[in-house]
This record gives structure tokens, sequence and C-alpha cells, in this order.
């Protein structure tokens, strides 16, 4: 085999992974601070249709990307509120209630998406977050391809991850929040308000959802189409336990599962294999159950209240 | 630093709670009428069985729990505390039975929680490790800062747990049952140490239900009973009889008529238990022993050091590694429930409520609840509600449990009464070997009393019994030999003697039996 087509197709895979990896972080890291104080949110797939299809429909009516970015966030920390109102204030499952926001969330963006834009006469395609072009970096041969030719939001996640870092380990909120996931009437014995902790916990995590349900239709597809999520906020709550509750481990997680998935895309348009498309659809989220399968039996303990709801 | 802070000598009061009353939903009555004085520099004793609402009184004062009625005063001004940032403020200190430390942060993580604005950058701690260093110089409270509460002892977490009260300023110290989990020269080092506390000027209410350590520590004593305030006394003016009789309403007799040990042949044997803790960190270690009939072996020992896994593996509920195992001279080759049953064992759990009682079940359920399959209870798969009534109404008569009705739910019943209903199941079963745990944590004097006779008329009828209790009176009162238990290992065995209790303290502390004695 000749060396050069190889280096391509790895060059190509690798240019992706990064891109397919990134919903999936923003959603994991906002999961992370979640699951942190002690609230496991399994509506994040919902929560990212959310984002994603408010972001959309603002950014096509009125035409700028970033609004829509804005909006979207906004529309997962609405969710956010909710879904810690009926969790911590009303102390419903949180489990039935993460999946009544993913049924909600496919629902209502899929109804609105059919009213709003299905017969619609003008195309729908937004002009995505471009590509950014950095001097002598973007055309270094195969580096150049795979690190330095992303559009802004791909960028944002190495802000993202050690900010999100900063914040969990090296600040008083921080340590607050660590304190309720894991003995919040020992927080609160010393005057850390446990609720309103968990509240801000909680949206923090949607509004990151959001942004990675957004991230699809402002940087990666054109437009809104129904699902688009496609269970990447699924995905995303495992790596939150593939990565040990720590954004960096969520990196590193979300990359592993961004491999796969560019994998199987560039395996689905070479001509001689016949794997069923169905069967490539479904490798990255099965390699990821496998490693989570063989990841647990090395017992890193989850945050010890995560669930349970307080007082 | 002593002159500093002179010893307050007249008796000024620095809190009043007035008439406190407290309930539950279910419709428990924690207080009911509560009345409390404590004067600056005193260490104050509340004294009272459990369920007595020492623990909620000081609750309310730490700002957990909203009482329905009452009021307090503290430093002379009317106090109205709504959660516990108000009592820190106004410098409350309460050290938790349970402690209330994040097992996964450091200590000075635990100590400087709570303390800054969310916004506080932490990322030097330094200054604050430093501090805590020099407070636990000055106090005598080793504790290395930066070391992981998870990785601590018990001794040394409760040291963390006072320190964090001191280093948010305190001029009242609330202790609740803090020697419960300490060995015997832990408490006396703790109680020590608390004297000089007040020596300097602070004040400490301590709850206990011990009346050894009333005597030995309080100036004054408060008694609680069923929720009221029974009396006030000085220390001085009083003896453990009189306050024995406040604190449960009656003359107490612990005396036990236990007849003189009787040998028999061996009936349990155990070679080289081992056994992983949840965390796959060795808790039992190379564990071996006999117990013959008609003997009680005691295990002592602090709380935490294997005691629940070493008997959750003879129960067959952990897995477990052995050389052998004989019971009744069959040798076993693994932990197996039903066998074990089988062959005569019966087991009364360290956690009624988790593990020995089905909650939601009535009394006669959890009567039946290892037989319910068999004849005469069960007839081609149906249940025999007669005989089953039949049968329960009996044990209740039998173990004198306080119950309306058999199929009252078991949660409704007082923690003593839950505990006769475990009592009674398994020793209706005839067991030749039973296994204890804990029999009488966490329940009242008049159960406790019943409970110990039972265990001992069972020895005297034949049993051979093993007893893990880290009450170490409840060991010396029942076991005819001793059994100390530290980390995991038998630290050596001693007789029930009550010269040998300094012994077995050390021993519970780690040490060899040859620096015991």
């Amino acid at each position: 085999m000749d060396l050069l087509p190889s280096i391509l197709f790895l060059q190509s895979i690798l240019a992706a992974t990064w891109r397919m990896a990134t919903p999936i972080l923003y959603a994991a890291v906002g999961e992370v601070f979640s699951e942190k104080a002690g609230v496991i949110n399994i509506g994040l797939e919902g929560v990212m249709l959310i984002g994603a299809f408010s972001a959309y429909s603002v950014a096509f009516e009125s035409g700028s990307l970033w609004l829509g970015l804005l909006v979207g966030i906004l529309a997962g920390i609405l969710s956010g509120l909710i879904f810690a109102f009926f969790t911590i204030t009303i102390k419903a499952n949180q489990i039935v209630v993460g999946a009544a926001f993913n049924m909600i969330g496919l629902g209502i963006t899929g109804f609105l998406y059919r009213s709003m834009y299905a017969v619609s006469p003008v195309p729908l395609g937004l002009k995505t977050f471009p590509s950014l072009e950095f001097p002598f970096l973007s055309s270094i041969p195969f580096f150049g391809e795979v690190l330095f030719k992303h559009n802004i939001m791909v960028y944002g996640t190495l802000l993202l991850v050690p900010v999100a870092t900063f914040v969990l380990y090296k600040t008083a909120f921080g340590l607050s929040i660590r304190a309720v996931g894991e003995h919040p009437k020992a927080a609160d014995t010393v005057g850390v308000n446990v609720l309103r902790m968990r509240y801000v916990s909680v949206m923090i995590g949607t509004a990151l959802a959001a942004v990675g349900g957004a991230f699809l239709v402002l940087a990666y597809a054109d437009q809104f189409v129904e699902g688009i999520v496609s269970g990447r906020g699924f995905i995303a709550l495992a790596v939150v336990v593939f990565g040990r509750w720590k954004p960096w481990g969520a990196f590193w997680s979300s990359l592993l599962f961004g491999i796969f998935y560019a994998l199987q895309l560039r395996i689905q348009t070479m001509p001689d294999v016949n794997i069923p498309y169905q069967f490539l659809q479904a490798l990255p989220y099965l390699a990821t159950l496998l490693v989570l399968v063989g990841f647990n039996k090395r017992r890193v303990q989850a945050p010890k209240t995560l669930g349970v709801p307080y007082k | 630093m002593e002159d500093s802070m002179p010893k307050n000598n007249d008796s000024q009061t620095i809190l009043r709670m007035e008439e406190i009353h407290k309930s539950f939903p279910g419709g428990v009555l924690a207080n009911r009428g509560v009345n409390l004085e404590v004067s600056q520099g005193e260490i104050h004793c509340l004294l009272g069985e459990n369920g007595a609402g020492k623990t909620v009184l000081m609750s309310v004062l730490y700002g957990l729990y909203k009482p329905e009625a009452g009021s307090i005063y503290y430093k002379n001004e009317k106090f109205d505390v709504h959660n516990p940032k108000d009592a820190i403020q106004n410098r409350i200190g309460m050290v938790h039975q349970h402690f209330m430390l994040v097992e996964t942060l450091s200590v000075a993580e635990n100590i400087i929680l709570g303390q800054y604005k969310p916004w506080k950058v932490l990322n030097n701690l330094e200054p604050v490790i430093k501090m805590i260093r020099q407070m636990s110089k000055d106090y005598g409270l080793n504790v290395d800062p930066t070391s992981l509460v998870q990785d601590l002892s018990v001794g040394e977490q409760q040291r963390v747990e006072i320190l964090k009260a001191l280093y948010h300023g305190a001029d009242l110290l609330i202790l609740d049952e803090p020697t419960a989990v300490l060995t015997p020269q832990e408490s006396e080092h703790l109680l020590d140490f608390l004297r000089q506390l007040a020596d300097k000027g602070l004040t400490i209410v301590f709850i206990t239900h011990k009346l050894e350590e009333v005597m030995q520590i309080s100036d004054r004593v408060t008694i609680l009973r069923d929720g009221k305030t029974i009396a006030t006394v000085k220390t001085k003016e009083t003896n453990p009889r009189e306050l024995a009789k406040m604190m449960v309403g009656r003359e107490v007799l612990m005396d036990l008529n236990k007849k003189e040990k009787q040998p028999g042949k061996m009936i349990f044997s155990v070679k080289n238990l081992s056994v992983k803790d949840e965390r796959g960190l060795p808790a039992v270690r190379n564990f071996s022993f006999d117990v013959y009939e008609r003997e009680v072996v005691g295990i002592a020992g602090v709380s935490g050091n294997g005691q629940s896994e070493l008997a959750l593996a003879l129960a067959g509920l952990m897995d477990s590694e052995f050389d052998s195992i004989i019971l009744n001279d069959i040798l076993i080759t693994k932990c197996d429930l039903t066998r074990l049953n089988q062959l005569g064992m019966a087991h009364i759990p360290e956690d009624r409520q988790k593990m020995g009682l089905i909650l939601p079940f009535s009394v006669s359920e959890n009567f039946i609840a290892e037989t319910f399959n068999d004849r005469p209870f069960s007839k081609f798969g149906f249940l025999q509600f007669k005989t089953i009534k039949n049968y329960s109404q009996s044990l209740v008569k039998k173990f004198s449990i306080r119950v309306g009705d058999v199929d009252e739910e078991i949660a409704h019943l007082s923690g003593g009464n839950q505990q006769k209903v475990v009592v009674a199941r398994e020793l209706d079963r005839r067991p030749k070997f039973l296994l204890v745990n804990q029999p009488t944590r966490g329940i009242d004097i008049g159960a406790t009393e019943f409970v110990r006779q039972q265990i001992i008329a069972e020895r005297d009828g034949g049993a051979a019994i093993l007893l893990i209790s880290t009450d170490l009176e409840e060991i010396f009162a029942l076991s005819d030999r001793i059994l100390v238990m530290f980390e995991g290992q038998i630290m050596g065995e001693v007789s029930p003697n009550p010269d040998m209790i300094e012994q077995v303290g050390l021993l519970m502390a780690g040490k060899t039996i040859e620096s015991a004695l």
C-alpha cells in the first residue's frame, strides 16, 4: 500500500475528530458541573435540541450567528431553571424529569420546525462560522489540516476546559459545588446554600448543553433538522463518567468518541466497503460503550449523592 | 494564652432556651417544652436516652431545625437563628455525631468550606494551611491539613471537626456524643482537652448518655426525657444513680445474673478469614477463632475496624476468603446464607432498619421473613394467614413487644421494639450459633436490658454466640472471652475482668498485647 493515501486518510479523520467531539464536549463539561453538585440530568439530549433550534431560528431570522448563540444559551438556562425546579425544589425523580425533557425537546423542536420552516419558499441554510486561517500554522503539512483550520466554536473548547477546571478546583464556588454533591448536609452546616448551589450548577450544565446543540446548526451543519442531536446528549453523559467527572477527562474522552465518529463517516464514503451504513453509524456509540464497560471496573466513585434530592 | 482569656468565675448566663417545641412529620414530638440555661465558661452536659430530644434541641440552636414555639436568648439578646450560617456568625460551633466532613476533600478545604464569597479564588491555600498547622499545634490537635479526610481515622476526623469549629470562631461549642467513636484513651484525651478549653473561657455543651462522662467532665447537667426537661443539677451535688433514675424515669438494675461458664464442645470455628471492603481494601485479615457451646465470645473494637465486614462475611452476605469454617461439625467451603441457616446459624444484624427488617412490611410479615416458604406458614404456595397471625401473637407475648396489632407496619414501632422483633425472629429458630452485631445500639435502657437477658438465656440454653459490639460496657457484661479487633486483625484475647478495661482500650488503639499488659 502506498504511504500517501494512508496519511491523507489519517489526516482527514483526525481533522474531523476535534470537530465531532466539540458538541459532546460542551454538553459533557456542563454535565460535570451538574453531577458534581449531585444532580444527574439525563435530559441533555432534549436541552441540546432546544439550544439548537433556538439558535437556528434566531440566527436565521436575524442573520446574526452570535445573536443565535446567545438566545440558544438563554433557552438552555431557562430549560435548566425548569429542570431544577422539578428536581430540586419539588424533588421529583431526576431520571424521570430528564427523560421527560428528552421527549419534550424532541417534540417541541420538531413541531416548531415543521410549522415554521417545513414549507419555506426561501433557502433555509445559514452561513456558518467560517474556519479560521492562521498565518503559517494553517499551512503546515498534516498538522495544519488537523489542528489549525477549525472554526471559532471548536477553538472555544480550548478555553472552556481550563476555565471549567479552574472554577471547579480553584474557587470557593467550585469547592461548594463539589461539597454539595458529596455531602450536602456537611455543606449546609457550614452555611453553604445547598439548593442554590444545585440550581446554579444545573443551569451551567444546561447552558453549556445548549451551546453544544447550537454548535450543530451554527458551526457544523448549516440548518436545523429534526433530531439533529442524534444521541450526542447521551454520549455526553457517558463521557462524563468516562472522564471521571473532570473537565479534562471529558475532553479526552469526547475526542475518543470523535475519532470513532470521523472514522465511520470516512468508511461510509469508501466505495469498496460493504458494511451496512446503519452498523457504521452505530460504531462510535458501541465503541464508547465498550470502553466504558471496561473502564467501570476501575471503580471510580461518582459524587456520593448523585441523583438524591436534599431534604 | 491562659492569661489573655481568664476564666469567668461569676455564673453569667450565655444561653437560655425557653419552652422549645419541635415535632416532625409523622407526629414525633422531639421537643415538647424544653428549657435549658447554660453559664459562660462551663461544661454543661445534656443527658438523656436516645430519642430524648438532645440532638434536636441543639440542632434548633444551630439553625438546622426551625422550632414551632419557644425562644432563644444568647449573650443577653434574643437570638433568631434561621440557618447554620447565623449560628457560625454568632460564634456557635457544633461537632455533630455523624461527622459533617466531605471525605473527598482535604482537611483544609473542609475547614474553609462556606467561609468565602463564591468568586473568591482559592489558588493558594498555603496561608490557610499554615494557620491550621499553627492552630493544631496550639491546641494539641494533631492533623495534617493537606491530607484527604477519607484517609483519616475516626479520631483524626473528630479533631478536624473540632478544629473546624474553632477556626470558624466559637464562644459556645456543642459536641454531640463525641466519645461514641473513640477508644477509652482517646476519650480521656478529648475530655482533658475540653476541660482546658473551658478553662480558657469557652462554653461547652456536651451531649451524652454516658453517666461516667457526665460525672467526670461537667460542671452542671440538664437531664432530658421524652422531649422534656426533667432537671438541671450541679454535678457535684448528684451521683450516677440519681442521674440514671432521672434519665430513665425509674430505678435501673443492670444485673444480668450471669451464671458461670459451662465448657462445651466446639460449635463454630474459622481459620484465616480475609474480607475486602467495598473499595477493595482489606477489611478483615487472617481472622481465626473458635466459639464453644454455652459461651459468648465478644469482639471489641472501635467502630470501622472491620467488624461490619466480619459479620457480613460470616453471615454469607459478603465475599470472603478462608482456609476453613466449621459449623456444627460440618466443614463449609463457601459462606452461603441458606446453607448456614440450615446448619443452625442465626444472625442479628447491625442495622435493623437496613438489614434486619423490611420497614414497609407488617410485624407478622417480618416475623416470617425467613420461613414464609416453609410449612406451616405456607401450603402449596399459599400463605396461611391464620397460622402466621397466631405465631406472631405468641412471639409478641413471649418477647413483650409493645405493638397494638401484629398487622401494623413495623416502621411505626420504636427502635427498641423493632430490635425485639429481630431478636424474637432469630432466637425462635433455636440457633446453634448466634451471630450478634451491635444488638442494643440506639435502643432505650429497658429494651437493652431485655435483649441482653435474652442473649444470656440463649447462651445458658446451649448456643454458641459471637457478639460484636463497639460498646465496651456491653462486651464486658455479656462476654466470656473478649477478642479485640483493630484494622481487621485480632490484637489479643482477654478475659472480661473489669480490671482489664484499660488493656482492652490499648489493644483497640492498635497496641500489641505485650505492650498493653
